[in-house]
């Protein structure tokens, strides 16, 4: 098995990097500076880090603020209590306002497995999805966490960038350019399509491979830019394969499946598989338990491809 | 009353007057908070309190101003336009389809910060830019004004933690104490009192005036910041709908439009207090 990576350390190695040669780069955590793995961040750079507390709505208003005042803020913070408590912040003051904040929301999806629903992060691609004027990124590795964190500082605008905890497999080579907007195939295929996002992309890598020894060619793609989604990406998949199907460490409603099935439903209909948390709370678990007990394994995708192969898709 | 504190008296009421031939135009609006803060928005935008330009709204160092009672749009927008960020014809398009003058305040209307118009938003930005200015050791402050009722949100007692934590004397709070929020007086609903002790307790500096005196709200708005190091907070005593006696001080009158008769004799009161 590859070695594993928690893309947590390559964004605060990315933003302390950055922040070296731009002023304008400050980070603001609620008391979540070592869940963010930012405290080497506040010791290099210790007037431009502020832990405002346990204080989710103040601390998402000011980095509107900050904004305002010339900054580029970081927000980083555990993803249930960033997004849940701050949601109408995010909409009103950064989203509506149109404020240059950038959100991290950490140990997202079921990373936080046996601390229970309150910590699990399931609904905030779907939240923040439905607030025009958000950007969404999910990246599946330290290459592109890296890149979208440098993205993002260029890019004008508020962004929400979700990092799991996890361990998770490089998937991408040292010489991947990640774009805002675009997803990308990480294998060719065009018997069926597997789209994913963060976590579950080396997961649907893998069902890829299971696929093939059974003589099914499938197409992977990693959609890290959740929103604004690439159209063109999902419509090419689903008039080139039989069907598409979706992975996400989410609940299924609402989230990462359900935009691209608004995709393919309005231009290029086919069979498509949602997999992701089924509008239910997680029971106690490990992440590894939780992901295995929803069937977010290379064995449930590849199950699910193979149904769609199977049923014959539309041809 | 001094000859200067005169000239801003009459132009408050000047705005009250523009701003409730407005709200009855567009058949919507907020008369009760727009009347209970037209002296503290004239004070801040037509009397130098503010270092704003209007030909430059963007300016980065200017002075920053969040209406965090984001309701009292028509007055923001009535006291903009008297201070020239854009044509005051266009008050007209109020509320109006596709009009940037939307019913709270939005960044494309010239001077307007934020959008605002859910309660408690304002003073954590508030506290945001006054950070940023103070980490670049730069002049430019940063006002906030809040309604009463709004202090029930959590948000600003958050923030007021922080304002204090972070020692931001460039900040102040101006609290439109009118005492009533939408259905009732604030006493009846989630009591506030004893008000300037909480934010005291919270490490601010608390002045109270009264919200109508303009020789009161100019000597406490030009002796910020009150103690070095301390966000400055300002208790407005004000009355919900003040200059037009049968609106003043009735809960009613949060967000009701005057019927034409009604706005007939408001402007009738609101010209005689100024001759």
């Amino acid at each position: 098995m590859s070695e594993l990576h928690d893309c947590r350390n390559a964004f605060a190695r990315t933003l302390e990097d950055i922040a070296r040669g731009d002023p304008r780069v400050v980070a603001l955590c609620n008391d979540s500076v070592s869940s963010a793995k930012l405290t080497h961040f506040a010791q290099v750079f210790p007037d431009r880090l502020f832990n405002v507390g346990i204080a989710e709505q103040n601390m998402v208003g000011m980095g509107a603020g900050m904004a305002n005042g010339g900054k580029i803020p970081f927000i980083a913070a555990a993803a249930c209590f960033l997004t849940g408590r701050a949601l109408e912040q995010i909409k009103n003051d950064l989203a509506y306002t149109g404020t240059n904040v950038k959100l991290c929301g950490v140990s997202t999806g079921l990373a936080y497995g046996p601390l229970g629903g309150t910590h699990h992060s399931i609904e905030d691609i779907a939240w923040l999805r439905a607030i025009a004027n958000m950007t969404i990124i999910v990246p599946a590795d330290p290459v592109e966490t890296e890149q979208a964190v440098r993205a993002v500082v260029d890019f004008v605008g508020p962004v929400y960038l979700r990092l799991s905890r996890m361990g998770v497999p490089v998937v991408h080579d040292a010489d991947y350019r990640f774009e805002i907007g675009k997803a990308v195939r990480l294998r060719d295929g065009s018997d069926v399509t597997l789209v994913a996002c963060g976590t579950l992309v080396p997961r649907a890598l893998e069902a890829a491979a299971m696929l093939e020894a059974k003589g099914v060619q499938a197409r992977v793609i990693n959609m890290a830019t959740v929103k604004p989604i690439d159209r063109e990406a999902i419509i090419e998949a689903a008039v080139e394969t039989c069907g598409i199907v979706t992975a996400e460490e989410h609940t299924i409603y609402g989230g990462f499946g359900s935009d691209v099935a608004e995709v393919v439903a309005t231009t290029h209909p086919v069979p498509m598989r949602i997999l992701g948390v089924p509008g239910v709370f997680a029971p106690t678990g490990s992440p590894e338990f939780l992901l295995e007990h929803f069937g977010l394994t290379p064995q449930g995708i590849r199950d699910a491809a193979l149904e769609l192969v199977e049923s014959g898709g539309p041809q | 009353m001094p000859s200067d504190s005169l000239a801003l008296h009459k132009k408050a009421y000047e705005i009250r007057q523009r701003n409730l031939i407005m709200i009855y135009e567009a058949g919507g609006g907020h008369t009760g908070g727009d009347l209970s803060s037209a002296d503290i928005l004239a004070a801040l935008y037509l009397n130098g309190v503010l270092n704003v330009d209007p030909q430059n709204p963007r300016a980065p160092d200017r002075d920053r101003f969040f209406l965090s009672k984001g309701h009292s749009s028509g007055l923001l927008y009535t006291t903009l336009a008297f201070a020239g960020f854009f044509p005051e014809e266009e008050l007209a398009t109020f509320m109006k389809p596709l009009s940037r003058l939307n019913g709270h305040p939005n960044v494309h209307v010239p001077g307007v910060e934020a959008n605002t118009g859910a309660l408690g938003h304002g003073l954590p930005m508030a506290v945001g830019t006054a950070l940023a200015a103070k980490m670049d050791g730069v002049p430019w402050r940063t006002f906030v004004l809040a309604g009463d009722g709004e202090l029930q949100e959590g948000s600003n007692w958050e923030a007021a933690m922080a304002a204090a934590q972070y020692r931001l004397g460039n900040l102040t709070l101006i609290i439109d104490r009118n005492r009533l929020q939408m259905v009732d007086r604030t006493e009846r609903i989630i009591g506030l009192e004893p008000l300037a002790d909480k934010w005291r307790a919270f490490g601010w500096t608390v002045r109270e005036i009264d919200g109508h005196n303009h020789a009161e709200i100019m000597q406490t708005l030009s002796a910020i910041p009150f103690e070095d190091g301390k966000p400055n907070c300002v208790i407005a005593h004000t009355i919900k709908g003040e200059g037009v006696s049968f609106i003043e001080d009735r809960a009613g009158w949060h967000h009701r439009v005057p019927t034409e008769e009604e706005l007939d004799a408001a402007l009738e009161e609101l010209r005689g207090a100024v001759r």
